[in-house]
């Protein structure tokens, strides 16, 4: 009985995923691939953290639509972005383009890395300054060796 | 020598001033591409009259107040006592635009909290909202004579809003 209910459910479980196919976005894929291509680099307004080709907003739908037709129209994808991005600004980009405005944006990063490597730099060299160099005589050398030899065996006795 | 203790420390400072500040602004607020720039035109159906149609430019040489509503959108309910008392005021005309929504929720929703609205254009499928840039309704915008956008605001309005920003603004452009 018990097995009898497991399989019907199995079944019926099936039968749901099946029915839940995705359905076809447009008769024409090229179309669709080109869509999906540009608005992958576009923000949805309304769920900011989500692309406009993953959102399912219902701006985002109608954005999708309106991109589609503009493909349709035979509009390149630099003239899609200048569509979008009149109308809701560079936030819309994933990428904003480089200028006065976004130059902290996008140099900023690299300005804070020179920072730390210059830093770094200097640490490092005022303290390979601050390391007296000593002239080992043989006598030294020898006990060096020693105690390299016996250091598995012998640790405490040593330290 | 003890100051370079204190860098570590003045680091974290700004870090956390960068951090207070990011926190405190509102991600929905992104600034508008439309401002100082001239209103897309466009031509609709009025909600009340479908048979009559509204186009921005028959407003030319007034300063208007353009507010995007629609009878879903609940903010719109929130802020709909404020435009009550905006349209009272006499101080612009204000046009609605009824943003993918239903004529008789609209009109139903009008019925039950007033009319603040000279008229509303119907935008069924929100393709005006798109070239007015409209991501979340409700949202508002201040044109002026020359019918370039002044001013534009995102979200509920508020009384405090009017008086200091949108009341001010008005009577100035309509100065011009």
């Amino acid at each position: 009985m018990r097995q009898l209910l497991l399989i019907a459910l199995c079944i019926f479980s099936l039968g749901s995923s099946y029915a839940k196919d995705a359905a076809p976005l447009a008769d024409d894929p090229l179309t669709e691939q080109r869509l999906i291509s540009i608005s992958e680099e576009m923000r949805c307004l309304v769920c900011q953290n989500e692309s406009l080709a993953g959102s399912r907003s219902d701006l985002a739908n109608d954005l999708r639509r309106e991109i589609r037709i503009l493909i349709k129209e035979g509009k390149s994808d630099d003239q899609i972005r200048t569509f979008m991005v009149e109308r809701y600004g560079d936030f819309v980009l994933y990428r904003p383009p480089v200028k006065p405005i976004t130059w902290l944006l996008w140099i900023g990063p690299f300005v804070i890395l020179l920072i730390g490597i210059s830093g770094l730099l200097t640490y490092l060299r005022r303290r390979d300054r601050n390391v007296p160099s000593l002239n080992l005589t043989d006598e030294d050398n020898r006990r060096i060796d020693a105690l390299l030899n016996d250091g598995g065996k012998d640790n405490k006795g040593v330290q | 020598m003890k100051a370079k203790f204190l860098i570590p420390l003045m680091l974290f400072v700004v870090l956390v001033g960068f951090l207070a500040v990011g926190l405190n602004r509102d991600p929905h607020e992104v600034p508008s591409p439309l401002i100082n720039k001239q209103a897309p035109a466009f031509e609709l159906p009025q909600l009340a009259e479908a048979n009559k149609s509204f186009s921005p430019a028959s407003m030319k040489g007034q300063v208007w107040i353009m507010n995007v509503w629609a009878s879903w959108c609940v903010a719109c309910r929130e802020e709909h006592p404020v435009l009550v008392e905006l349209a009272k005021s006499q101080i612009a005309p204000v046009i609605g635009l009824d943003y993918k929504d239903n004529r008789e929720d609209a009109l139903v929703m009008l019925a039950k909290q007033g009319n603040p609205y000279l008229l509303s254009a119907f935008d069924a499928n929100g393709r005006v909202g798109i070239d007015y840039g409209v991501y979340g309704v409700p949202e508002t915008y201040v044109i002026d004579k020359a019918g370039i956008i002044r001013f534009k605001h995102i979200g509920p309005l508020t009384m405090e809003l009017l008086n200091q920003k949108i009341f001010p603004l008005v009577s100035e452009l309509k100065k011009s």
